[in-house]
């Protein structure tokens, strides 16, 4: 057992070293204007948003300049055209990329037209009114979910080679991933859905889990990415669920939702009940899946806010008794975040079933 | 709210929905099909193997029973056999023995008959042979007769001492 508590505390230690520990020590000398706790503040929220390149830490040198280590990405602009430059161009806001003849600005994690200086306009709600043109940019959140999509093409597709060469025993790594896969087949999907339709949503689910599930650990690294805790990826995977749902939705699905009483009463009795039934019915075609979409978003988002907030308190309290302690607790929140990573992936699948279940019944007229 | 719908990448959605939707193709052709096909052939091959195991001892039980049922049968039929055989035996011996025994009375009775018959015969001859005697002695008797008296007698006595009736 030492040695794999050894090995979690290393990972702990490279975790909070890598995650923070240079922005957060050079960032007091950098500006000094700001205090600490602002500092730890904006580098969080920056943490949670996508970003334009895949930075693994910044620092500043001698002179005074930032210096940023990472890959630089693609920014895929639609402006008049195609626009597609490299994000080490933008300089992380701190500079003002020209394209052609363009010129585009980072501002508050969101790429503005501006002219040659940069300049920003402001409302009076401290909102930018330049144009923000359509950004179809390779940014860090699509990396991680193109490196996620080939793990898992690579992982279930050496799974499923490894049947046909081992007649019908899998072995390599995928094997691990196999009792999953039954348990998803047997638990998830059988009972919710039926052992009739199960099949046709199996790869939906298989995929929608393993891919949140992955995405949730790769937040969790020290890379640090926030892909599922990112409201336009919740979206999308709801958005998905919800469309399966409706699509695959049988004539019983939608009697329900529009006559839910059936012929139990009479159609007179029925129209001021169903005034008030069908819209709730209706509505909740949507709050289904944006229940699903908040629920993902949120857990993640909280999670990252929660862990990354304890690691900076190590740097606020900078004390023999508190910042161990925050250490300490940061490390017992990494546990549970990676149960949580688990937990909201299968939270997803479950609720997916469930309602492609709703979507798929057939039961005998009332 | 406000914050969430600013936050929102129209850039993120689109190629996460891009590369959602195309892993879902990829893995349905190349992971979770073969993946499912291959678990699921897997189970129904256990499944035949149980049932087909379950079979084999089913009707292996059956023919064990079958075996003790032609056993038996085959005892029975061993014992009846050899009942009948020991039953025909019997038979025969006391047919063959009536038979014999008839055979037997009725050469007894046939050598009876022929006796009879043979002693008849004899008697008859016998008769025969006495009166010629007779007929011989008369004769002779006559003729003695004719010479004395006495000697008539004398002879006659004679005569009827040696022949000597049995």
């Amino acid at each position: 057992m030492p040695s794999v508590l050894n090995k979690i505390y290393f990972f702990s230690v490279l975790l909070t070293a890598l995650f923070s520990a240079p922005n957060f020590l050079y960032a007091k000398e950098d500006n000094p204007s700001k205090d600490l706790k602002t500092e730890i503040k904006e580098y969080i929220t920056h943490h949670l948003e996508d970003a334009y390149d895949f930075s693994l830490f910044s620092y500043t040198n001698s002179e005074g300049e930032h210096i940023y280590v990472g890959i630089p990405l693609p920014v895929i602009l639609w402006d008049e055209g195609l626009q597609v430059f490299s994000s080490s161009k933008l300089h992380h806001g701190e500079e003002v990329a020209q394209v052609g003849s363009n010129y585009y600005k980072l501002e508050h994690g969101k790429i503005y037209k501006t002219n040659a200086q940069g300049t920003i306009n402001y409302d009076e709600t401290h909102h930018a009114t330049n144009v923000a043109p359509l950004d179809l940019s390779i940014t860090k959140g699509v990396v991680s979910m193109l490196f996620i999509a080939s793990l898992m093409f690579w992982l279930f597709h050496s799974l499923a080679k490894s049947y046909a060469e081992n007649k019908g025993v899998p072995s390599g790594i995928g094997r691990f991933f196999e009792p999953i896969v039954l348990y998803i087949r047997d638990d998830i999907a059988r009972p919710n859905i039926g052992e009739k339709k199960y099949m046709k949503y199996m790869n939906f689910l298989l995929t929608v889990f393993f891919f949140v599930w992955f995405l949730n650990l790769l937040g969790l690294t020290p890379l640090g990415v926030n892909v599922t805790g990112n409201i336009a990826i919740t979206f999308g995977l709801a958005l998905l669920t919800f469309l399966i749902t409706n699509f695959t939705g049988t004539k019983d699905y939608w009697l329900h939702l529009f006559d839910p009483l059936g012929s139990s009463m009479k159609w007179y009795a029925k129209i001021p009940l169903y005034v008030i039934l069908i819209p709730i019915e209706v509505l909740g075609i949507f709050i289904k899946p944006f229940s699903l979409l908040i629920r993902l978003y949120a857990n993640m988002q909280a999670g990252h806010i929660v862990l990354m907030s304890l690691i900076g308190l190590m740097f606020i309290f900078k004390s023999w008794l508190g910042s161990p302690l925050s250490f300490g607790l940061a490390f017992a929140i990494s546990l549970i975040e990676l149960l949580v990573a688990l937990l909201q992936a299968y939270i997803f699948t479950m609720l997916s079933a469930l309602y492609f279940g709703f979507a798929a019944e057939e039961h005998e007229h009332h | 709210m406000e914050k969430l719908i600013s936050e929102f990448s129209v850039g993120l959605f689109f190629w996460q929905t891009m590369i959602f939707v195309g892993l879902l193709f990829l893995l349905r052709k190349y992971a979770w099909g073969p993946i499912l096909g291959a678990v699921n052939e897997r189970e129904t091959s256990i499944k035949d193997a149980l049932a087909s195991a379950e079979a084999a001892r089913a009707e292996m039980e059956t023919l064990q029973s079958d075996n003790q049922r032609i056993l038996k049968e085959a005892r029975a039929e061993k014992e009846a056999l050899l009942k009948e055989a020991r039953n025909t035996r019997a038979d025969l011996i006391n047919t063959a023995k009536e038979e014999a025994q008839e055979e037997a009375q009725k050469i007894l009775a046939q050598a009876q008959e022929a006796i009879q018959n043979e002693k008849r015969a004899a008697i008859s001859e016998l008769k025969e042979q006495v009166g010629s005697i007779a007929m011989d002695i008369a004769e002779k008797v006559l003729q003695k007769e004719l010479e004395s008296k006495d000697k008539q007698v004398e002879l006659i006595d004679q005569l009827l001492k040696d022949s000597n009736l049995k």
